[in-house]
């Protein structure tokens, strides 16, 4: 009888410890609903709705997957969809290709480079800097007249004839693409080299005493080592890729010939969400969520894609 | 048993072009910030008509022309005002909710961690409007408080930290602290926290940094310009046609604002570092 009333003592002594657990989670989960589920939610209801302007204490009225039609029949949406896709694709592919060849070489048994500490350090610190400054440095450094790229190449080839980097289609999209490369190749470098770094000393001495060769090491070992890397490196890269929006919309003006051609997705939303004479805040909303419709079903495919069965 | 290997000529040849290859791309990484400083120190003349590596003498005219305009410090001040208060907030509650994750067993714990690991993957493109509409509704534009008390809810933290205690805390630690009576919350204090400090500290240097940065919500919320943060007020300069027009100013703008992230950078490159690097082992 005193037994059981002392465990049952013990008991309740726990569940009181546990509801310690209601308190701590209380200020995150209420801050959470607030300022994270209820702006996720009051979205896509808006989405719904026929709401231009926003006013308070207005209500809302409901008009069915109306906006969501008008996105997919939009042309200005897809010219900006496939204008983040390049502006993203080439990025990508420049800043996971240098990645890869850096992580090779710092990475290879022969030549065992040194002096990566000090490399990474340099190469990193492009991330670090402000979008806006970096955006606002290189629209003054490519300016066609006074930019210094331009200045040095007159400079060193008088018969150069100058390139408008930002104010012709092609150049202006490179141009985006080559500084986001510029800005996270150390990044992905970084998340490739801890990869490798992870992989043990062990496997590499025990195949090369098997007589494994230095690219049969880095096919065999290395490269199915880092998959999952490579996989998350992409992924929110796509992630981030997606939602570009402060290098090309500060670089590029709305009044530019340009400007539909790096138009990003998040800079279409942006001008129906927040801009001057062009809120449409329902339409804007119905774009925000085929955004992230997107964005998951690649995101899903990309991660079948790294996952696959090698057969 | 160590032997130095006898290198051949064509292996010394291509470590060597190796090295070059590395270098340049620094410099590349480099020589951006280079022209920057530079030019921040040269008339509009020199900049347009030519580029060398010696400075300009028009240093002070260009601090002239900007700080005429606009206080760039008082941006800084507005930056660490927001981002200060976001980075405490943002490690203090989320570490707090890990923990009570990682550790006490009460009804819901299962479903809130859910939640986070969905909403942590939701990209903050779909709240953008909502949350601006609800900040309207509170009459909360124009201040802070969109800009750091969210951090509260900062659910990638909240999911790294709960691992990372599950991972290094020892429960028998905070039973024994229990039996000398201890409170709940002096145990958090003065066990969990010091445990999971690396852990937060990262983390906290980061999201530093990430809220510094802020461009498009500071910009969404904040209309009055004594209200603005550097990059929100590093982009007005371009309503201003005295330092449009002069292109020193314009790169001494720029140059100014990246010195405190610079400086952030140096003293703490090695958590920097670091912590990029765990973000992919972690997966």
């Amino acid at each position: 009888m005193e037994k059981t009333t002392k465990i049952k003592h013990k008991r309740s002594k726990l569940t009181a410890y546990n509801n310690w657990g209601y308190v701590f989670v209380a200020p995150f989960v209420i801050t959470f609903l607030i300022f994270s589920v209820y702006p996720v939610l009051r979205t896509l209801a808006l989405s719904f709705t026929d709401l231009k302007i926003f006013k308070l204490n207005q209500s809302l009225h409901f008009i069915g997957f109306e906006q969501y039609v008008r996105v997919f029949e939009s042309d200005n949406f897809r010219r900006a969809l496939v204008n983040t896709v390049i502006v993203w694709g080439v990025n990508i592919i420049t800043q996971l290709g240098l990645a890869f060849l850096l992580m090779m070489v710092f990475s290879d048994v022969k030549y065992r480079m040194k002096g990566l500490s000090v490399y990474r350090l340099i190469y990193y610190l492009p991330n670090l800097i402000a979008a806006t400054s970096i955006a606002l440095l290189f629209s003054n450094l490519l300016d066609k007249n006074y930019g210094t790229v331009n200045v040095m190449l007159k400079g060193w080839f008088p018969n150069y004839h100058l390139i408008d980097w930002l104010g012709t289609k092609w150049p202006a999209r490179l141009s985006i693409s080559f500084i986001q490369t510029w800005m996270w190749f150390g990044n992905s470098f970084l998340m490739l080299m801890a990869g490798v770094q992870g992989v043990s000393r062990d496997y590499l001495e025990a195949a090369s005493i098997d007589g494994a060769g230095r690219w049969t090491i880095f096919g065999k070992i290395t490269l199915p080592l880092i998959r999952p890397i490579m996989m998350y490196v992409a992924i929110t890269s796509l992630i981030g890729g997606m939602q570009l929006f402060d290098m090309p919309y500060l670089m590029i003006a709305d009044t530019s010939q340009t400007y539909k051609h790096v138009q990003t997705a998040m800079m279409y939303l942006y001008r129906y969400a927040f801009g001057q004479k062009t809120t449409q805040v329902a339409y804007a909303s119905a774009v925000a969520y085929t955004l992230f419709l997107i964005i998951l079903v690649v995101s899903v495919a990309q991660f079948l894609f790294f996952n696959r069965k090698e057969d | 048993m160590e032997y130095k290997a006898k290198h051949t000529f064509g292996y010394n040849l291509t470590k060597f072009i190796l090295y070059v290859l590395l270098t340049a791309l620094a410099v590349l990484c480099l020589i951006p910030f280079l022209m920057m400083t530079v030019n921040a120190t040269r008339t509009s003349f020199e900049i347009a008509t030519g580029f060398t590596l010696i400075p300009g003498k028009a240093l002070p005219d260009n601090w002239k022309t900007v700080f005429n305009y606009f206080n760039l410090f008082k941006g800084m001040w507005n930056s660490l005002k927001v981002a200060l208060p976001a980075t405490l907030l943002g490690a203090y509650f989320p570490a707090l909710a890990a923990y009570a994750l990682a550790f006490y067993k009460f009804k819901g714990n299962k479903t809130i961690f859910w939640v986070i690991l969905i909403f942590m993957m939701i990209p903050g493109t779909l709240s953008l409007i909502g949350f601006y509409q609800l900040c309207a509704a509170l009459k909360i534009t124009n201040s802070y408080i969109p800009l750091t008390v969210p951090a509260i809810a900062a659910s990638g933290t909240v999911f790294f930290l709960r691992q990372y205690i599950q991972a290094s805390l020892s429960p028998a630690l905070i039973e024994a602290a229990r039996i000398d009576g201890a409170s709940e919350i002096f145990s958090f204090h003065r066990i969990v926290i010091p445990i999971i400090f690396p852990a937060i500290a990262t983390m906290s240097i980061m999201g530093f940094i990430g809220n510094w940065n802020s461009y498009m919500l500071p910009m969404i919320i904040l209309s009055k310009p004594e209200k603005y943060t550097l990059p929100v007020m590093l982009v007005s300069l371009r309503s201003s046609t005295d330092i449009t027009q002069n292109y020193g100013a314009i790169y001494l703008c720029i140059a100014i604002s990246m010195i405190p992230i610079i400086l952030v950078f140096i003293t703490f490159s090695r958590y920097i570092i670091s912590s990029v690097s765990q973000g992919a082992v972690k997966e």
